[in-house]
């Protein structure tokens, strides 16, 4: 069913942004691939380079690791894997973002390092919102951050569970969502839409399959 | 008994022993006990493991996810508005408010804005789901502490904003009621006039929950100082919504970050100061207030104009991510949109409000009694749809 | 007629048939109580449904019967045909006893409830001694129960039902005993334990004893009334077995029949204990405002009353007739509710008929049987009055209050009730001293 309802486009972002610099994951304007140019649409909005004086302490702290870009108003860090927890503790410590919304990851099985996790933070006294994304290879895993902020527990092991990414020092860090014995994580995209753990289905409920 | 649910408990006890692992299995003072996942006040299929202490709960633990139904990953095969019905089904108690989150991150990706008369309408619609879903919140968790006839005062209530919802766009409870850009449906002929009815309809039937509850010696007993969780404790674990208003903390996102029209209208936010259930109740029984204190003034001038905003009939976001969130009637709710250019989502993750709250459970229950766990999960305000997707 | 039926109604001077002696008639009268009682406990099941019903903006039973009425019939029926599940792991006698124990405990206590000055089967001169310890007896009805169970969770929610009755009992004893007190204010000095011997004092002092000593007894009878719905179980003090509880109530593994015992023995003994405050605060038998209103056409028109509410009862049936819709499915629910009404509406002519003949000869032949039915007749539906109030409150209670959690259960009952019923104890010790 997924395959009919899906109509032909291009592949995954990848191609539109296969920098040298690996760790630049800014989306650049590809909307221009996607539309006719016969069409005179304005070009679609691009990320542009995020100035604040928080960006210049830390860029001036970190360099090249880290980079601060704005999209559509949404300002976000693509940091690199070795500053994750440092960058994550001064966000809470200094710049006050001590509440974190979310914890998520995406996967781009055709990247190099194929798993984005992504932070997203906020500041209750500044009112703003934050992204910090990073890259990781498919088996690395990254520190978790529940030591910085408890919410990541539960947020944490939604990412394991769903894409089986590991974090290093969390307390408890089992499946939430799937049963246990699951194998296999779905939200990869090597994992199909009708795909299931048919062994743990047999074993666990007693019929053939569960679809 | 199966592998699955022995590894759980087995693993499950050696969690919630946090000072010594290696504890044998039972003390002779210890109890595991295991609530759910079919129990009348779990409001869905949860199952918490409770280690007891005689009457005294050591620690919890919530095993979720039997309601999951991979929300996530249908999003990345399915078009943007072909997978606008299924945001309804995750919170089904306030489905409004999850269309309105999902449309407007899709139309802030799409970097379109829906015109005023849409986000009045939206605004009113959204407001109105806000007070359905706190009656049933009241309905049920009073039901929980053994108040059985509030339950049936508040689902007769809510029968009208169903009503309306009926009328509106054709289906009661998953609404489906927005779309990309705006809204679709046209209010109908009568709708001002009914929304206003209700206004007066209802204003005198919240003071009767109330007068039912509020000053009852025995609420008061079993609310207060049941389930407290510190300011501090609530922002460091993510809790949103009611809950952490109700810990004193002054936020709501429709004044902090305001979207659809709500930087046009005047209300207030309400807060508690203790934290515990007493708090959240109240905080909850004036935010219907103030809800209607919002759909009185949206619905005497809902501005003229199209609904819809001229997006193109296929939705194709430029490549980019976008995470937009809303206040829901449970806390904050967000969606986290990758889009790849195409029209289906790369990635669309849903930032559950219940979700985050429920892993406060833990927190907000050590030390208290087994009847006050059942208080505490109604007061929490879950929906199993939400938090498992 | 045999000697052993007509002495009785000869002699009767105003004793009960346990005192004359006459076994036949104690008979008769403990068949009427067990056929009343199983009648009140149906009628109870089916005004619970209806007005929690109510109470909650719906109509409760409609179709079993017209407006519900053969509901209760229809449940016992149902149970009746229900499988009978023991567990294996279940004490065998034990678990079959059990419920017998708590009916025994609930029935035997109406032996002395005193219905009229001679309307009790028997009137034991250690009446409410009798009813405090036979009614403690339930207790270990509930305890055995769970036990029997032979599994957790019953057995934890026996305990607790148990030990909820066994605290609440300590108040209501005293509350009891500080309404004992007042019955020794009267001439002699010398109080009385017996039923018919309390009501019988109220009406020589001529004063409830609730307005006695004010506040004293109105405070003894409020005790008295918080503590008689902890010893039922009923809410706001039903942690015990509420079913969003995490330990469910000590009849979990019953079902069917046995289960029935169980809810019989409850209301049974809701109705008890709304006896004894009615028998020891309400004035029992007396009809309202027995000295303020004491005039004999006062007299006549109390003496109605009965007639009254049976005509009454028949005109709400005949309302619901005429409101039922007029369409073919409820023609036999017509039919039904006005023959209920007709009944209804006989009862209150015969009753009528009773009170006018029994009026009418009074000076000349005031001992005339008429006179002495139609005062029997007024006595108990006094008594019986005073005890629907009660069993409405009890409804009325479950129906608008949240419950109480366990321990804020046995704080109530060991640190507020018992203090406070002590002292009202002395206080009226006190007062009567003084007075006389």
């Amino acid at each position: 069913m997924a395959e009919e309802a899906k109509p032909p486009v291009p592949p995954p972002p990848p191609e539109g942004e296969k920098k040298p610099a690996a760790e630049e994951r800014a989306a650049p304007a590809s909307a221009e691939p996607a539309k006719p140019a016969a069409a005179a649409k304005p070009a679609g909005p691009v990320p542009v380079p995020w100035t604040s004086p928080l960006v210049e302490k830390y860029r001036g702290q970190y360099g090249s690791g880290l980079d601060a870009q704005t999209y559509l108003g949404q300002n976000y860090f693509a940091v690199d894997r070795s500053l994750i927890p440092d960058i994550l503790r001064l966000l809470r410590d200094e710049e006050q973002f001590d509440y974190c919304v979310d914890i998520t990851a995406v996967h781009y099985p055709q990247r190099e390092k194929q798993f984005d996790v992504v932070w997203i933070l906020y500041s209750f006294p500044r009112n703003e919102r934050v992204r910090v994304k990073t890259q990781i290879a498919d088996g690395a895993s990254i520190p978790s951050s529940v030591s910085i902020w408890a919410t990541a527990n539960w947020l944490e092991r939604e990412v394991y569970d769903m894409f089986g990414i590991q974090f290093d020092g969390h307390p408890d860090l089992k499946r939430i969502l799937l049963p246990d014995g699951w194998k296999g994580h779905p939200l990869r995209k090597d994992y199909g839409i009708l795909q299931q753990d048919n062994e743990w289905v047999q074993i666990n409920l007693g019929i053939e399959s569960g679809q | 008994m199966n592998d699955s649910t022995h590894d759980a408990s087995s693993r499950a006890l050696s969690n919630l022993d946090l000072e010594t692992p290696e504890k044998p299995y039972l003390d002779s003072n210890e109890l595991i006990i295991n609530m759910g996942p079919q129990h009348p006040a779990t409001h869905g299929v949860l199952r918490v493991i409770l280690k007891l202490d005689g009457e005294k709960v050591l620690g919890t633990e919530c095993v979720i996810g039997y309601l999951h139904r991979g929300v996530e990953k249908i999003a990345e095969n399915r078009t943007y508005t072909m997978f606008n019905p299924y945001v309804d089904r995750m919170d089904y108690v306030a489905a409004v408010s999850n269309g309105l989150g999902y449309c407007e991150a899709v139309e802030k990706l799409m970097n379109v804005e829906a015109p005023a008369r849409a986000k009045y309408i939206r605004v009113i619609l959204t407001e109105l789901n806000r007070i359905a879903s706190h009656q049933l919140w009241l309905g049920t968790h009073a039901l929980d502490i053994g108040a059985m006839t509030p339950l049936f005062y508040t689902f007769r209530d809510r029968e009208e904003i169903l009503k309306i919802f009926e009328k509106y766009c054709g289906a009661r409870l998953t609404t489906h009621a927005f779309r990309i850009g705006g809204c679709q449906y046209e209010t109908y002929a009568g709708f001002e006039k009914e929304v206003k009815n209700f206004l007066t309809f209802v204003a005198p039937k919240i003071d009767e929950y109330e007068e039912l509850l509020t000053t009852n010696r025995i609420w008061i007993a079993r609310t207060k100082n049941v389930g407290v969780i510190s300011a501090a404790d609530a922002i460091a674990l993510g809790v949103t919504g009611p809950v952490l208003r109700a810990s004193g903390v002054k936020w709501d996102l429709r004044k902090a970050q305001p979207y659809a029209a709500y930087s046009e209208f005047d209300f207030d936010i309400p807060t508690g100061t203790n934290g515990d259930t007493y708090d959240r109740y109240l905080v909850r029984m004036a935010e219907m207030r103030q809800s209607l204190r919002i759909i009185e003034q949206a619905v005497n001038r809902i501005p003229e104009g199209p609904i819809m905003a001229k997006v193109p009939k296929i939705i194709k976001p430029p490549v980019g991510e976008i995470y937009h969130s809303i206040e829901a009637p449970k806390g904050e709710l967000g969606y986290f949109i990758v889009s790849d250019g195409s029209t289906q989502p790369y990635r669309l993750r849903v930032r559950p409000p219940s979700f985050v709250n429920l892993q406060a459970l833990d927190t907000m229950v050590r030390g208290l009694l087994v009847a006050d766990v059942v208080a505490v999960i109604g007061t929490i305000d879950i929906v199993l749809g939400e938090v498992d997707r | 007629m045999p000697n052993f039926i007509m002495s009785y109604l000869n002699s009767k001077d105003a004793i009960t048939p346990g005192a004359a002696g006459s076994q036949f008639w104690a008979l008769v009268y403990v068949f009427i109580i067990f056929a009343g009682v199983s009648v009140a406990v149906m009628a109870m099941n089916w005004l619970e449904r209806k007005a929690l019903a109510h109470f909650q903006i719906r109509l409760g039973p409609m179709r079993v019967g017209p407006h519900g009425l053969l509901q209760p019939i229809a449940d016992a029926i149902k149970l009746m045909l229900k499988e009978d599940i023991i567990p294996a792991e279940a004490d065998q006698f034990v678990f079959w006893v059990a419920p017998l124990i708590g009916l025994l405990a609930a029935f035997t206590v109406y032996t002395v409830i005193p219905f009229g000055p001679s309307q009790a089967v028997s009137d034991m001169n250690i009446g409410i001694l009798f009813m405090l310890g036979v009614s403690s007896l339930g207790v270990l009805g509930i305890v055995v129960a769970g036990w029997a169970s032979n599994s957790h969770y019953p057995l934890i929610g026996a305990l607790r039902s148990s030990a909820q009755m066994v605290s609440y009992e300590v108040a209501m004893g005293l509350a009891v005993v500080s309404a004992i007190l007042m019955t020794s204010l009267n001439a002699t000095g010398t109080g009385t334990l017996s039923m018919i011997g309390i009501v019988q004092a109220q009406q020589q002092q001529g004063v409830w004893f609730i307005f006695k000593f004010f506040p004293l007894g109105l405070i003894a009878f409020g005790i008295f009334a918080i503590a008689m719905i902890a010893e039922t179980n009923r809410a706001p003090f039903d942690m015990a077995e509420a079913e969003s509880e995490l330990t469910a109530g000590y009849h979990t593994e019953y079902s069917g029949l046995r289960w029935s015992l169980f809810m019989l023995a409850e209301y049974a003994a809701m109705i008890a204990v709304s006896s004894i405050a009615v028998a020891l605060w309400l004035g029992g038998w007396m009809r309202p405002f027995p000295n303020l209103l004491n005039a004999p056409a006062w007299d006549f028109i109390f003496s109605l009353f009965p007639a009254l509410t049976f005509f009454g009862l028949a005109a709400i049936a005949i309302v619901g007739v005429v409101r039922m819709p007029a369409h073919s499915f409820f023609k036999i629910q017509r039919i039904g509710l006005a023959a209920f009404a007709a009944v209804l509406g006989f009862i209150a002519l015969l009753l009528l008929v009773i009170a006018v003949a029994g009026r009418s000869a009074d000076a000349s032949v005031a001992a005339s049987p008429a006179a002495k039915f139609s005062e029997g007749i007024d006595y108990v539906y006094w008594f019986v009055f005073k005890v629907a109030v009660f069993m409405y409150l009890f409804i009325w209670y479950r129906a608008t209050w949240p419950r109480y959690r366990f321990d804020q259960l046995m704080k109530i009952g060991w640190k507020v009730m018992l203090p406070i019923s002590l002292v009202v104890l002395i206080a009226t010790a006190i007062v009567g001293v003084l007075v006389s």
